[in-house]
């Protein structure tokens, strides 16, 4: 049986051990909760990661889509981007399908052909844990770009449209000269 | 580069945290989590203890040599002041009803944000030593002595708690987290350590009277300037007025609506709002330059600092000689009013019951406060049939609306603020039960912390409410999200930019400017942002 084949029957286990695997990389409480609440409104991080995962599973099961793939992975890494991670932390999880992968299929997983099924498993997840890394990157730079909006708009635009700011007269733009060097 | 990790320390790290017990981990302060230390300067000039520089990041936080004593002193003197914190230090048994309720917690995953932990975190202090048991047992009772680091923990998560009592909803003893947050805050007042997004506009308000230090002729301008936008986009140029003494009503809002987009917005739908109502029914209404501001954030510092920024709304309303008050659109505002403002400055005997000129409805849920808010004024006047709207302007907009924490649990305004949405715009769809009216979830930034160095604890924060907001968008497109508070619409904006990108923010007032037609108007093709009118302009070209 081709591997794909394998990890489709067995998907509910991989896809639960890989849940339980991301979110026990929050505090043991927090953990628990994540597990338990499936209320998606109550426990919004729990129910994204897992819808998420599942998504993803099913994206590396074939020729990796990098546009569907990022579509999937993004909402879980736009999460961890704003909570308590390392770059590496809030991406890394994504590695450890590999493991959870071999495990599941136990001798199997030595076998020859299975090894060179595994290896071309392996160079999906690793560009699929580089696409989590471009969204993290992303969700970041969307953070900062945030503060910097805000602190410019915060009130720069009232005074702007109320005409509180005086702003440089619209010929001198067009000119690119000032009054004073007419 | 400093703040770069060496190779080893990666490699080192584990995914996994360690399980160590809640007294035991300690405490990281993590930029981007927290406000900036307050100024020296505006702590200073409201006359509250230690002004002094300080930096969170640094070990030394200058605390006077006596801290602990004075820590203790304040707790023991709001032990005998305010029954309900005694009763809330008390009476926790730990059910963990509240410990999943909260944004911050179900958005950061830290558990410290569970309210019963982050209540932990000074009833732990109190068993200590204000309880035998804890001074018996220690540990075993849940107590711990007051530390520096415990300090610590004490300023990092109660400015992790905006005080929006979505857990005290879910507590089966009624006990209000935000209570003790309150009184937490309090405490560390009294070592100088607040922040400095609350304490600078705590001394402009004390000061000008609004959180942004405008004086009035800036106001002014602002309102002027609303006008003239007004008329271009109505053809009609409203003219309020300012300070006048002997009208009917006084309007108070937050300065907020005055001086930040979109909040700017609801202001220019308020003032086309007693336009309208002067011209049609006579409506006699004044603004103040004075009684600028609405919001309150002595309320996130003391019940002192609280109360004097609160003076000003009767003062005012006596020197103007006014009958009673008419408030904006704003969050923690109301909490003040209903809750607080009757008792620390009342009784407004200079004031009358309000009763609307309009259609004489008599507003007995004012009698004691004398203070009507704009969306029970609005739907009075739609119920009546008063207002003259055409909400096909707003036809384009897909509206859900989020309840601002203190009107809904602080004030209990569920149906008002849903009645007038409802009534100016057809597209109405609400988020799911458990994220609305009494279990609204909080945006994410009240209570002083919505400023910008904090913007992931504010992401974080927000998740829960942005989730919903998603789950609308996606289902019933969705792209426009109402509020009533000026807090919210400074913050949802970004929260939606980071979470959901295609939603908008609007305050009520807002959507009723834009339906609501003046008499003697032109014909109007934008909204009141002067963007185009989506199918405006193609009846205009039908006309010719």
């Amino acid at each position: 049986m081709k591997l794909e084949s394998v990890l489709v029957k067995k998907q509910t286990a991989i896809v639960k051990k890989w849940f339980d695997l991301v979110v026990d990389t929050y505090p043991a409480d927090t953990s628990r909760f994540l597990k338990r609440q499936k209320d998606p409104f109550a426990n919004p991080v729990g129910s994204t990661t897992l819808e998420g995962l599942k998504a993803i599973f099913t994206d590396l099961m074939g020729e990796l889509e990098p546009e569907s793939a990022m579509g999937h992975i993004d909402p879980i890494i736009r999460i961890r981007a704003v909570q308590n991670f390392t770059p590496g932390q809030a991406t890394g999880f994504v590695l450890s399908l590999k493991k959870i992968v071999r495990d599941q299929l136990g001798d199997d997983a030595g076998d020859p052909e299975r090894r060179k099924e595994l290896e071309a498993f392996d160079a999906r997840v690793d560009q699929l844990c580089l696409i989590a890394f471009d969204v993290f990157v992303k969700c970041r730079e969307k953070i900062f770009q945030i503060q910097a909006t805000e602190q410019r708009n915060r009130f720069f635009k009232a005074f702007e449209r109320a005409g509180l700011v005086s702003e440089i007269p619209e010929k001198e733009t067009d000119s690119g000269k000032s009054d004073l060097t007419q | 580069m400093s703040d770069t990790p060496k190779p080893e320390e990666i490699l080192s790290r584990s995914h996994t945290p360690p399980k160590t017990g809640w007294m035991d981990t300690p405490i990281n302060i993590r930029p981007g989590m927290y406000c900036y230390a307050s100024n020296p300067k505006s702590v200073d000039y409201v006359g509250l203890p230690y002004p002094r520089q300080w930096n969170p990041m640094e070990d030394d936080w200058n605390l006077p040599e006596n801290w602990k004593e004075i820590i203790f002193e304040g707790m023991r003197d709001r032990l005998d002041r305010f029954r309900s914190f005694k009763v809330f230090m008390d009476i926790c048994v730990r059910c963990g009803a509240c410990a999943d309720k909260c944004h911050f917690f179900i958005g950061t995953g830290d558990p410290k944000n569970m309210p019963v932990l982050r209540a932990e975190l000074i009833r732990s202090v109190y068993r200590n030593d204000f309880t035998r048991f804890g001074k018996i047992f220690g540990k075993m009772a849940g107590a711990r002595p007051m530390t520096l680091d415990v300090l610590k923990e004490w300023w990092y998560y109660l400015f992790q708690c905006t005080e929006c009592r979505r857990c005290s909803v879910f507590c089966p003893y009624g006990i209000d987290t935000a209570e003790i947050t309150i009184i937490g805050r309090e405490l560390l007042n009294l070592l100088g350590l607040n922040i400095d997004w609350i304490a600078t506009p705590v001394a402009n308000c004390y000061r000008t009277g609004n959180h942004l230090g405008i004086q009035p002729h800036a106001y002014k301008d602002m309102i002027d300037f609303f006008c003239e936008d007004i008329e271009e986009i109505t053809g009609v140029l409203p003219k309020p007025s300012l300070n006048r003494k002997g009208a009917e009503i006084l309007f108070i809002t937050p300065s907020g609506d005055v001086f930040a987009d979109p909040g700017t917005y609801t202001a220019m739908g308020y003032l086309i709002l007693f336009d309208f109502l002067e011209k049609k029914y006579g409506l006699d209404i004044t603004w103040s330059t004075y009684a600028s501001e609405g919001g309150n954030f002595g309320f996130f510092t003391s019940h002192e600092t609280m109360k004097r920024l609160n003076a000003k709304m009767y003062a005012e309303a006596k020197r103007l000689g006014v009958k009673w008050i008419l408030g904006g659109e704003c969050g923690h505002m109301w909490r003040v009013i209903n809750q607080y403002m009757d008792t620390m400055n009342g009784p407004a005997d200079h004031l009358e019951v309000p009763v609307s000129p309009i259609t004489g409805t008599r507003f007995e849920n004012a009698a004691s406060t004398r203070m009507v808010h704009i969306t029970e004024f609005l739907s009075d006047l739609i119920y009546h049939d008063k207002l003259d709207l055409d909400p096909s302007r707003n036809d384009h907009l897909k509206v859900t609306f989020h309840d601002s924490c203190n009107p809904a649990r602080g004030m209990g305004l569920l149906d008002e603020p849903r009645y007038v949405i409802q009534s100016v715009c057809k597209n109405f769809y609400e988020m799911p039960s458990n994220t609305i009216r009494e279990q609204t979830f909080c945006c994410g930034s009240g209570a002083g912390l919505n400023a910008g160095e904090d913007m992931e604890l504010r992401l974080s924060g927000g998740l829960p409410r942005a989730n919903a907001v998603r789950h609308v968008h996606e289902k019933h497109g969705v792209n426009m999200l109402a509020c009533i508070c000026a807090i919210d619409r400074a913050v949802l904006p970004p929260l939606m930019e980071y979470w959901v990108p295609e939603v908008d923010v609007t305050g009520i007032c807002e959507m009723v400017g834009n339906a609501l037609n003046l008499p003697g108007q032109k014909k109007r093709t934008t909204d009141l942002r002067s963007e185009d009118l989506p199918g405006m302009e193609e009846e205009e070209d039908a006309d010719e």
